[in-house]
């Protein structure tokens, strides 16, 4: 899997100049983000596009904590995502393992039928979600977002989980029923741990999503103690200003856990698990 | 320890019948290594013995006791696979020790277990690395251990030489000569390799299709195979077949050329006679049954390989013992030893004595 280094200096600063292009490309937006929350309000318009302000301040951050519901909000962002998550993730990863190991009638059917609704605007079905959400007497609630978020993530999470198990061998399985062990067994104790690197891949992309997801929060949800993160970030927009600041700090706040996340999980992303199992 | 007997097995993927009537009674403690041309059903065959593969119809028994509904783990049977299959996650130990864990055996007595057989092996040292950690060969190693601390009935092995390079499987070879011989246990082996088959086997099973084409000891087959698939699937190099049409107490080729067959073969159906390279003779210029040139000319050491083109029948080839001095383009004369040729009718079945009696 590792690339030869490039050998001559020239392409060895090309690789540099490359890379660093990149990040301050896809950082850039982050950095400012940062910038404004450390900025104090009366210098936001006055020093405008500054790279760095003159002056910091965490102001922003803790009138944001404090004074504002944001923690509530930030809570319940971190129920809806982790349910959100776990739930999927749970789904995905049997429905995977029975697409990946077994074949049954209508299995065809099953994975077209959910190709088909990763093709539809979330946009056209906003209005039905919210009549049934709404007859079942669960607009406001938490539960409803995670059991919408669920609906819509488990095809993509199942096609994820179903390539995982594609990538495990057969041959491991089938050596662990001859060593002894139940199907069951088998996948406890052979198939699970080589799937962690697809269950941490699964869930941190499950509960990104469902984390800074807007529409339907927007939809469902209009008390302010079940607001998650986006739609409470929302508050700061007044009817005559932008709390630019104090946004940009609750930004700030909302990506440690996504951040947390991904560094809890990166090592099972990055970690080829199953090399050296058959003859490579 | 166990006897299996296979009757009229059969296996259906969906509704293609890919093996039928599979026939077999394996002996306690016998080496029986499935042979034939890729596809032919090989790797389905060990698998339903293994219990990995449903039977579709027939009975499969070992010591006597029904298989068929059985689990894997319920037969008692270890499989080393042509992957290896080593649980990546776990060490060389924890691999080894598996089934014993599953089976719920304590530590200590796992730790011992492993180390004897480890030993055995040459693996003590590597106990504690992973899979990816180790070379082909070891993984090999692995794998065979890892099927030897079971105690099984029964071994089975689906081509565990052919991810090796040549010495090293000369090497495991031998080594599973020894396992044999030292635990005495049924083995079943798959292999497309001629010589494994021929040094392991006590008896090998030639499959063609999903049919079993014959059943005999490596000298049953390449002396007297049934038929003309066998024939030339087993030995190497290939044997010679050339069409011939049956005359007055023989067979003629097609240059004309009339070879008197032995009294225990009755020429009538023969449609063609085959004959291994090394049992035909090189003789001075006319002294044959036939004279040819050679193309290519191989010396090998030990033997030398003679691509010859025979006037009005074709090219063959020649093996003869030690080092003759032809060149390419020579003439030699050639001369098929008799007891040595093969006859087979138009489909293909090897004409015998019993054939003749019959006629
Ligand atoms: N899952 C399957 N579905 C349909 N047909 C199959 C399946 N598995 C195997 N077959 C067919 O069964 C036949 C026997 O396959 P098998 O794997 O036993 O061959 P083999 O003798 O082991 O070949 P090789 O030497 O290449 O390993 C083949 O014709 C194959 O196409
Ligand atoms: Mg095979």
């Amino acid at each position: 899997m590792s690339i030869t280094a490039p050998r001559t200096p020239v392409l060895m600063i090309g690789k540099y100049v490359a890379i660093s292009f990149y990040l301050i490309f896809a950082l850039f937006p982050l950095y400012w983000l940062l910038k404004i929350a450390l900025t104090p309000d009366q210098l936001i318009f006055t020093e405008g596009t500054n790279l760095v302000p003159s002056q910091m301040t965490f102001a922003n951050f803790t009138s944001v904590l404090f004074k504002t519901d944001f923690l509530a909000y930030f809570g319940n962002s971190l129920v809806v995502s982790l349910g959100t998550a776990a739930i999927t993730t749970m789904v995905a990863a049997g429905a995977g393992y029975a697409f990946s190991r077994f074949h049954f009638g209508g299995k065809k059917i099953i994975i077209a039928v959910m190709l088909i609704t990763q093709m539809f605007p979330l946009l056209m079905i906003i209005a039905p979600i919210y009549k049934i959400i709404a007859s079942l007497g669960l607009l406001n609630s938490l539960t409803s977002l995670i059991i919408v978020y669920t609906a819509f993530n488990i095809p993509f999470a199942t096609f994820l989980m179903q390539s995982f198990f594609d990538g495990i061998p057969k041959d491991l399985e089938e050596a662990a029923m001859m060593d002894g062990c139940t199907r069951f067994q088998a996948l406890r104790k052979v198939i699970f741990p080589l799937t962690l690197p697809g269950l941490g891949a699964t869930l941190g992309f499950v509960f990104t999503a469902a984390w800074s997801e807007l529409l339907f929060a927007l939809m469902l949800i209009s008390k302010n103690d079940t607001m998650t993160f986006p739609v409470g970030l929302l508050t700061f927009v007044s009817k005559f200003s932008v709390d630019w600041g104090q946004m940009m700090a609750a930004g700030v706040l909302a990506l440690i856990p996504s951040c947390l996340f991904f560094i809890f999980i990166q090592r099972y992303l990055v970690q080829g698990l199953t090399s050296g199992a058959v003859k490579g | 320890m166990a006897r299996m007997e296979l009757n009229n097995l059969k296996k259906l993927y969906g509704s293609v019948e890919v093996m039928r009537d599979i026939n077999l009674d394996i002996e306690d403690g016998e080496f029986i290594v499935l042979v034939g041309p890729s596809g032919c059903g090989k790797s389905t065959l060990l698998r339903m013995i293994a219990g990995l593969e449903p039977i579709s119809g027939g009975e499969f028994l070992i010591d006597g006791d029904r298989m068929n509904e059985m689990r894997p783990r319920d037969r008692d049977i270890a499989m080393v696979f042509q992957s290896y299959a080593l649980y990546p996650h776990m060490d060389v130990e924890r691999n080894m020790g598996f089934s014993m864990e599953i089976r719920g055996e304590s530590a200590s007595e796992r730790k011992a277990r492993v180390l004897d057989a480890a030993k055995i092996l040459g693996l003590d040292k590597l106990l504690k690395r992973y899979p990816k950690e180790l070379s082909g060969g070891q993984r090999q190693r692995v794998a065979m251990g890892r099927a030897i601390i079971r105690d099984p009935r029964a071994f089975l092995f689906d081509e565990p030489l052919s991810n090796l390079d040549a010495s090293l499987r000369v090497e495991m070879r031998l080594e599973i000569a020894r396992l044999h011989q030292k635990l005495g246990a049924t083995m079943v082996y798959v292999t497309h390799d001629q010589v494994e088959a021929l040094t392991l086997a006590d008896r090998i099973v030639v499959l063609e299709g999903g049919n079993i084409q014959q059943v005999g000891s490596p000298l049953e087959l390449y002396e007297r195979p049934a038929n003309k698939f066998v024939a030339q699937f087993i030995g190497s190099p290939t044997m010679n077949v050339v069409p011939v049409s049956s005359a007055q107490g023989g067979v003629t080729l097609a240059n004309g050329v009339t070879i008197p067959t032995l009294k225990d073969v009755n020429p009538v159906n023969a449609a063609e006679l085959g004959i291994r390279p090394e049992h035909i003779d090189v003789v001075p210029l006319g002294a044959g049954d036939f004279d040819a040139v050679a193309d290519v000319v191989e010396h090998l050491g030990s033997d030398t390989n003679l691509f010859v083109r025979i006037d009005g029948i074709g090219p063959m080839m020649v093996r003869v013992h030690g080092n003759i001095p032809k060149q390419p383009g020579d003439s030699v004369g050639l001369k098929l030893q008799r007891e040595n040729i093969h006859l087979f009718a138009s489909d293909g079945q090897r004409l015998r004595a019993e054939d003749a009696l019959a006629a």
